[in-house]
């Protein structure tokens, strides 16, 4: 009998405002010196009063009209109280029984299931709390020290509906999600840097019985975690089930080191957060024409795109990749404007440019090559000028040093021979110099002529043009 | 006549003709508090130093022609729960030893750009819970016309401060009664707008939705001018209201005929002393004579104002008392196991008895299976409560009745029994629910100790009141039942 897994998950964004949801500072906390970052509001000094940012519920209300959520023309602050240290007034501002949206949905890319999404609301976050130990977890450590500059930063919490049976599925919501608020530019979607953050709720059960034990899972920073995270505590649950036991009711917390979960704390420490409206915010009010401002102002969003992309004669998988982050697509976009072959473009993006910025460690907006080099280098190849085999070495180049692809070319002398007679000597030379291996070619050994059109190639350093060379080597063999 | 007995109004108008200088008001006050502080005890902390350069720098900039605004120069006493940039700011509690704040609060913002001197920081019960002042970590304050009786709470430091001359003009907070009832038990003037009138960043919070600034003051005149300057819209407060503040001061004189003036029902309720209802009778015979038509108004509700205020302001500070932890300021604790035992030894270490029984019981009261019957219930009454005066108000435009229920007690009195406390705030409490204006100013018979008359304007009826209650005012000293100090 065959095991059936139930995921959820409670996504939040931080969103890219320019200043907190309460008061005047910065949201651009990280690199600063710790507790530099902060006023009175979002210390939660004695006296200090919260004021909505008003940015921040327009781009909420951005992610819930993307996510088709039924939008709440009524909503309000709750306070969830309690104690911790990072939190400076011991109770998150956050959103209780009437969120911004809710009973939305979005539907994956490849998989097309589509996937509820239960509430969205618009919350503040916490500050954050360093343990100075060589692990740096709290266990270690003899004191810790709070930063502040995070606390107050606009959050959007999007929880989702238990619709997924496998990791792989959630995974691909996340990084649909991600791409969503991205086109959106309401979040950076930054899982490493934890602008983006996820928690999972997973259970297991068997076939047709009824649903297991949830178990809240924490900390994953990045995709690969998540769907490494789930996966083992699938596995786990369905081996103490098989076992004889029983799955707890607890939070636990992955540890990508160890490469697995940890339990936190169980539900006999369960809180009451006492929630009470806030008193020190006026609710909310969504009117249509708000509503009808911001639906007029939604950018394009990552399904659409992905059919736009197909449409400019692109694979459904290239178009795909491209739209995961929104900066690839949009250097897709603005190089196709310099060179009309979309295809081409996506295959260099896809191929050598996503290779070379790996091994960088570079996002492609801060690449030194632009689009319109790109498609410059593009054309040289259209045109003849380069051959595509040059094309590579020169994109090399300009990856390293931003130079445009005509200079490249002119300096270091690649333009492509197609002059037949300089050819023609070149192949001469080379048959004369490898007498045994035409001796074999004309014994029928066919892909020997591959290695002979090599060594005219390395003979002119790549610049003959192959077809030429070919055309000669034919005749001449 | 010394210049600490005589109001900001004529004060104001002898330092603009020249014929007194800010030093001398300072040094008047600072005299009286030399010579009565130490039995008193209402300030927590005296700016002597600063307030007196301060008014050197006002006189010598009006010596050099300059125009100041009316009130420079005015000592003015300060609540110890309204933020003073630079300056320690209490709550009267422990927990917050040594905390200065790093910012104004909007009101004292306003205060200082009108000049006036802020003379020191007033003692109050801790977080303002209580109504006597005896709830303060740093000791009691007394009545200054009775030193053995309570001034009143839980602004006793400021309403102390105006009575006896220590200070001109001062600022309290009222969540229940906190400005009215002292000024009622210390004989002056004290003044509750409506809610969002005047902006609460700044002032400590004990129940956000309930909490407002206001003047104490020696007389209606002072009240208006000083409601003038700290009222107003403030981008850092979400709950003040988009409003124009009138010219209070300038309408005071305003003929009173249309408006129609109720009386609370309830005033000679069980529980009401003698001399209080005698004072009230007293005040409807004022307006008879004045052939004001006076009518009677019901309460139904007022029952429930009491118990209703006992969930919900206890609720809101258990929240808002929460962030007082010994993490960021305040005392706190070198050495300990882990976070939950700094938490712990800091807030039982740091609270009082009365905040602590607060906090308990709005932790109570917001607990999971609790909420729906005691604060959303309590919530739902306050709507009652509001309607109460909505129903009111479509008949009469101010309605008066008695500031508390008694004259000031004795110290100690009450301190046992925390209920008999409370019920010294049963006819103030319902304005706080109902986020409307109210004042007490205070009538003086026979030599006894005062009586406050208590009238509860609309929401944002101030200028109602403040025309009834000055023309109250002078019919009073018509009767030789007010007294100056
Ligand atoms: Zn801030």
């Amino acid at each position: 009998m065959g095991y059936e897994t139930v995921i959820g998950l409670e996504v939040h964004c931080q969103l890219l405002t320019d200043s907190k949801l309460f008061c005047g500072c910065s949201t651009d906390y990280i690199g600063k010196e710790p507790n530099t970052n902060v006023c009175p509001v979002c210390l939660g000094l004695p006296g200090s009063l919260p004021v909505l940012n008003k940015k921040a519920l327009e781009f909420a209300l951005k992610a819930a009209i993307a996510l088709n959520c039924e939008i709440l023309p009524y909503s309000h602050f709750y306070r969830k109280n309690y104690f911790y240290p990072d939190l400076p007034k011991a109770y998150q501002i956050t959103q209780y029984d009437i969120p911004v949206g809710r009973h939305g949905w979005i539907e994956l890319p490849y998989s097309h299931k589509r996937i509820g999404i239960t509430r969205i609301h618009l919350e503040e976050d916490a500050g954050k709390l360093v343990h100075p130990t060589k692990t740096g977890r709290i266990e270690h450590a003899t004191y810790s020290l709070v930063d502040y500059n995070r606390a107050g930063v606009p959050l959007i919490e999007i929880v989702s509906e238990p619709d997924f049976s496998s990791p792989s599925e959630a995974r691909e919501y996340l990084m649909e999600l991600r791409s969503i608020v991205q086109h959106l530019g309401i979040s950076d979607g930054n899982m490493e840097l934890g602008s983006m953050r996820c928690d999972a709720n997973v259970s297991v059960h068997r076939e047709g019985e009824g649903l297991g034990v949830k178990v809240e899972l924490k900390n994953m920073n990045s995709f690969k975690a998540l769907e490494r995270a789930l996966n083992y505590e699938v596995e786990r649950q369905i081996k103490l089930i098989k076992s004889g036991g029983r799955v707890e009711q607890e939070t636990r917390h992955w540890s990508e080191p160890e490469k697995k979960t940890i339990s936190l704390r169980g539900k006999e420490e369960a809180q009451d957060y006492r929630y009470f409206p806030e008193p020190d915010l006026l609710p909310i009010y969504v009117d249509e024409e708000i509503l009808e401002s911001i639906k007029s102002d939604m950018p394009e969003l990552p399904a659409n795109r992905r059919k736009r992309f197909v449409s400019m004669g692109i694979g459904e998988k290239e178009a795909s990749i491209m739209v995961i982050e929104k900066s690839i697509g949009d250097y897709f976009e603005e190089a196709v404007k310099y060179f009309g072959d979309a295809k081409s473009i996506a295959n260099w993006i896809l191929g050598d440019f996503l290779g070379e910025l790996n091994r960088a460690g570079l996002e492609i907006q801060d690449s030194r090559v632009k689009p319109h080099q790109l498609g410059r280098l593009l054309t040289l190849i259209k045109d003849g000028t380069i051959s595509g085999k040059i094309a590579k070495k020169v994109f090399s180049i300009m990856f390293d040093t931003g130079d445009d692809p005509d200079e490249i070319v002119k300096r270091e002398g690649l333009v492509q021979i197609v002059d037949r007679s300089e050819i023609e000597k070149v192949v001469e030379e080379v048959l004369s110099a490898n007498p045994d291996a035409v001796e074999s070619y004309r014994k029928g050994k066919a892909n020997i002529f591959n290695f002979l059109v090599g060594q005219v190639m390395k003979a002119t350093k790549g610049k003959a043009n192959p077809n030429v060379v070919r055309d000669i080597l034919q005749k001449k063999i | 006549m010394e210049l600490f007995e005589l109001p900001a109004w004529k004060l104001g108008k002898m330092m603009e003709s020249g014929e007194v200088t800010a030093v001398e008001v300072v040094e008047s006050v600072l005299s009286r508090i030399e010579e009565r502080e130490e039995i008193l005890h209402c300030y927590n902390e005296v700016y002597g130093e600063e307030a007196l350069q301060e008014a050197e720098e006002i006189d010598k900039r009006r010596k050099g022609g300059e125009k100041l605004p009316p009130f420079a120069g005015i000592p003015v006493a300060v609540k110890d729960n309204i933020c003073v940039k630079g300056k320690d700011i209490t709550c009267s509690s422990k927990i917050l030893k040594g905390f200065i704040s790093p910012y104004d609060a909007t009101v004292i913002r306003k205060i200082k750009s009108q000049k006036m001197i802020i003379i020191g920081r007033t003692n109050m019960d801790e977080f303002a819970m209580g109504s006597s002042t005896e709830n303060s970590a740093y000791g009691v304050t007394r009545n200054p016309l009775d030193t053995s009786k309570v001034p009143g709470g839980s602004s006793g430091g400021s309403a102390a401060a105006v009575a006896s001359g220590e200070a001109i003009v001062a600022l309290g907070s009222d969540t229940g009664g906190s400005i009215r009832q002292p000024a009622a038990f210390c004989g002056v003037v004290g003044f509750k707008p409506t809610y969002g009138l005047v902006s609460r960043y700044g002032l400590i919070a004990f129940a956000s939705s309930l909490d407002q600034i206001g003047p104490i003051t020696k007389d209606v005149r002072d009240a208006a001018a000083m409601l003038e300057i700290i009222a107003g819209k403030d981008n850092y407060d979400s709950t003040s209201l988009p409003v124009k503040v009138p010219h209070y001061s300038t309408m005071l004189e305003d003929d009173i005929s249309e408006i129609r003036v109720g009386i609370m029902e309830e005033y000679n309720a069980e529980g009401v002393s003698e001399e209080v209802i005698e004072g009230i009778e007293e005040v409807i015979d004022i307006f008879r004579t004045m052939r004001v038509n006076v009518k009677s108004v019901s309460f139904p509700h007022m029952e429930y104002a009491l118990p209703c205020y006992y969930i919900i302001a206890p609720a809101e500070a258990s929240s808002n008392l929460a962030r007082y932890d010994g993490v960021q300021y305040g005392i706190s604790e070198e050495t300990v196991e882990d976070i939950r035992e700094l938490y712990r030894k800091v807030r039982t270490s740091g609270f009082g008895k009365e905040v602590k029984r607060r906090i308990m019981m709005g932790t109570y009261v917001l607990s999971s299976g609790y909420y729906d019957a005691f604060y959303l219930k309590a919530q739902k009454v306050r709507t009652l409560i509001r309607h109460d005066f909505e129903r009111a108000f479509k008949d009469v435009d101010v309605i008066i009745g008695p500031t508390s229920p008694t004259v000031a007690f004795g110290i100690g009195e009450r301190t046992a029994d925390p209920i008999s406390m409370y019920l010294s705030d049963i006819f103030t409490i319902p304005a706080n629910l109902a986020g409307i204006s109210a004042i007490s100013i205070p009538l003086f018979k026979d030599g006894n100790l005062p009586v406050g008359i208590h009238i509860v304007g609309k929401a944002l009826g101030e200028i109602d009141i403040l025309k009834v209650s000055y023309k109250l005012e002078q019919e009073l000293k018509e009767r030789g039942l007010y007294h100056g100090i």
